[in-house]
């Protein structure tokens, strides 16, 4: 009771088109994320699901019903916002329960519906607060209480962490993912930052300038990215993009993950080492990120397992995992 | 009040000085009408600076003023006209600057052009044709021209302010308003003018301050006994050949207060609405 489909789903402002195109199915359940640089329409794109944006052609579809005409409030979604958004002038508990009040729900339904999302959040405390008087944290998990209070088809999240700081980030985005698992309901989560989409999607929708570059589960985006655009923009930090020829193969680009890159001490010029210079280290106590400067391919960077002594300046030579490595043509295809 | 090292106070001497003159020279005028207001026609012409003693205290002024005409009418339709012209700036201003600032629709931005072009033009040249209008129309003599009139003169700021104002309110407020079902009229109402209250204050004040003093419409479009404000019953004891000082003084110092009782109100609000954005 909550599987979307788009079909062939445009968007222009003016001249502009922001989305070019988009063809996806979200299954019952599932938890969705769209990723994508600024500017790539994953925002827009979430904005028409919610009904905030009109659909310039395609159809947007919840359960096999068309929703394009339909006003958002009938549409059995609810959103969180990135900067919570909440009303200033309601207690929480109203803040929660506006939408049910809206559509006029009894009033005792409404105060049940509230408890038990206020206790399923730990805002049991806070209920007759205005949101003024709350911290950030406090304020989206009202914002996220005032999405589940309406048990919607559809939970869709605009980048609902990006205003916390790292700590209450990490902690929300576990909340999020247990919340996930208990209502078991359908989520549309847009972001930016790629380590969210890896930890809490089902499906990731990657998305460059409108359109959707790759659709498929974490890891499969990881493992068999399907361009160098998703294979770079998807693990943190990025894959390596060396250029084929220096290495006497066939492809334009090869590609391997900086944990696949093992390197040595010293200059010496043996066949398949690549040499080269540290640039910079980050030691991180867990691992070692080394920034080598190549003559070939300019600046590579490898992720080491523990604590390891390597010195700016250094010469040192890398060697890649043979098995490990992807190939790309001059478009940036994968080559299979 | 925070103090930063910065503040010298040589500097804050220096600021409120200066403010402290500007605050004299600006309230001096008040002063003398009503420092006046309360001495007799000899003491004001022979001393005019010099506060009511004993012997020059003199009601005769006020007593004129309330003895003569009716000024409790001339109050209550400068005061009708005000409110009224102000209620209806406030409202269609803001309901126009949520439309130029919330709605993409064509000709958006020559609209808002065209709205704002009346702060350019003076209202004052289409006199003429206004007092066609109102004659074609049988509004002279009616306050109801004056609150038409003054409302077409507030409204090009009022749009021109509010609408920045309002683009400064969170979208996603708003359409946190649209899926939880509310209307356009209740997210207009209930969520953008409580938060754009302080420029409301703002435009209220700067639209309410030339409706009282205003003398030019008045005149012209209603200068029936019935319908004169306070601006132009004042203007019966200012003779060609003798002037009546004390009753004009008087009644100019009566007029200050309804005015000064609405700046009280609206910047009340306007303070109340800086120092809530500043604390959170």
């Amino acid at each position: 009771m909550g599987a979307l489909t788009l079909t062939q789903v445009t968007k222009s402002f003016g001249r502009t088109d922001v989305i070019k195109g988009v063809d996806l199915h979200v299954d019952d359940g599932e938890f969705c994320v769209f990723v994508g640089p600024s500017g790539c329409g994953k925002s827009t794109l979430l904005r028409m699901i919610a009904g905030l944006e009109d659909v310039t052609s395609g159809d947007v579809a919840v359960d096999g019903t068309r929703i394009n005409d339909l006003a958002p409030a009938k549409r059995e979604i609810a959103m969180v916002f990135q900067s919570y958004a909440l009303y200033p002038h309601l207690t929480v508990r109203d803040n929660m329960g506006l939408a049910l009040k809206q559509a006029g729900v009894p009033k005792p339904q409404i105060a049940q519906a509230t408890d038990r999302a206020g206790a399923m959040l730990a805002l049991d405390a806070l209920m007759e607060r205005r949101p003024a008087e709350l911290s950030g944290g406090q304020r989206q998990r009202v914002a996220i209480g005032r999405a589940i209070v309406r048990t919607p088809k559809l939970f869709l999240f605009d980048e609902p962490l990006s205003n916390l700081d790292a700590a209450l980030r990490v902690q929300t985005r576990i909340e999020i993912a247990k919340l996930h698992r208990d209502l078991g309901a359908t989520m549309i989560y847009v972001t930016h930052d790629q380590v969210e989409a890896m930890t809490l999607a089902d499906k990731i929708v990657v998305l460059r300038a409108g359109r959707v570059e790759q659709v498929g589960r974490p890891m499969d985006l990881y493992n068999d990215p399907d361009n160098t655009f998703v294979a770079g923009f998807i693990g943190s930090p990025q894959m390596n993009f060396l250029k084929s020829g220096k290495l006497g193969l066939s492809s334009e680009t090869l590609g391997i993950r900086p944990e696949h890159l093992s390197l040595d001490h010293g200059a010496s010029m043996e066949p398949g080492r690549i040499p080269g210079r540290v640039s910079h280290v980050e030691k991180l106590g867990g691992e070692t990120l080394v920034y080598v400067h190549t003559e070939d391919h300019g600046l590579l960077t490898v992720r080491l397992f523990g604590e390891q002594d390597y010195a700016v300046d250094e010469a040192v030579g890398m060697r890649l995992d043979p098995t490990r490595v992807f190939h790309f043509d001059a478009e940036g295809k994968r080559l299979r | 009040m925070m103090s930063t090292a910065r503040h010298s106070p040589l500097r804050s001497l220096a600021a409120h000085g200066i403010l402290l003159g500007y605050t004299l020279i600006a309230l001096f005028p008040v002063f003398v009408i009503v420092v006046n207001s309360f001495k007799n026609r000899r003491a004001i012409f022979a001393d005019p600076l010099a506060l009511p003693s004993a012997e020059t205290f003199d009601l005769v002024g006020y007593k004129t003023v309330l003895a003569q005409g009716d000024f409790l009418q001339y109050f209550l339709n400068s005061m009708t006209v005000t409110v009224a012209s102000l209620f209806f700036v406030l409202l269609f201003g803001a309901m126009a600057a949520f439309a130029l600032s919330e709605y993409r629709f064509r000709g958006n931005l020559l609209m808002g052009l065209y709205l704002a072009l009346g702060i350019m033009i003076p209202i004052r040249l289409g006199t003429v044709a206004i007092l066609q209008l109102m004659v074609a129309s049988g509004l002279v003599n009616t306050l109801t021209a004056l609150i038409l009139v003054y409302t077409a003169q507030g409204l090009p700021l009022a749009v021109f302010i509010l609408s920045e104002f309002m683009r400064g309110v969170s979208a996603d407020l708003k359409d946190a308003g649209r899926i939880d079902g509310l209307s356009e009229y209740r997210i207009f109402f209930r969520l953008v003018l409580p938060l754009v209250r302080p420029a409301m204050a703002t435009v209220a004040v700067f639209t309410m301050i030339p409706i009282w003093n205003d003398l030019w419409f008045p005149l012209i479009l209603a200068p029936s006994e019935a319908t004169k404000t306070i601006t132009l019953g004042s203007q019966v004891f200012i003779g060609q050949f003798v002037t009546n000082w004390n009753a004009v003084l008087a009644a100019l110092g009566l007029a200050i207060v309804p005015v000064l009782v609405l700046y009280l109100i609206f910047s009340r609000q306007l303070i109340r609405g800086i120092t809530a954005g500043a604390v959170k």
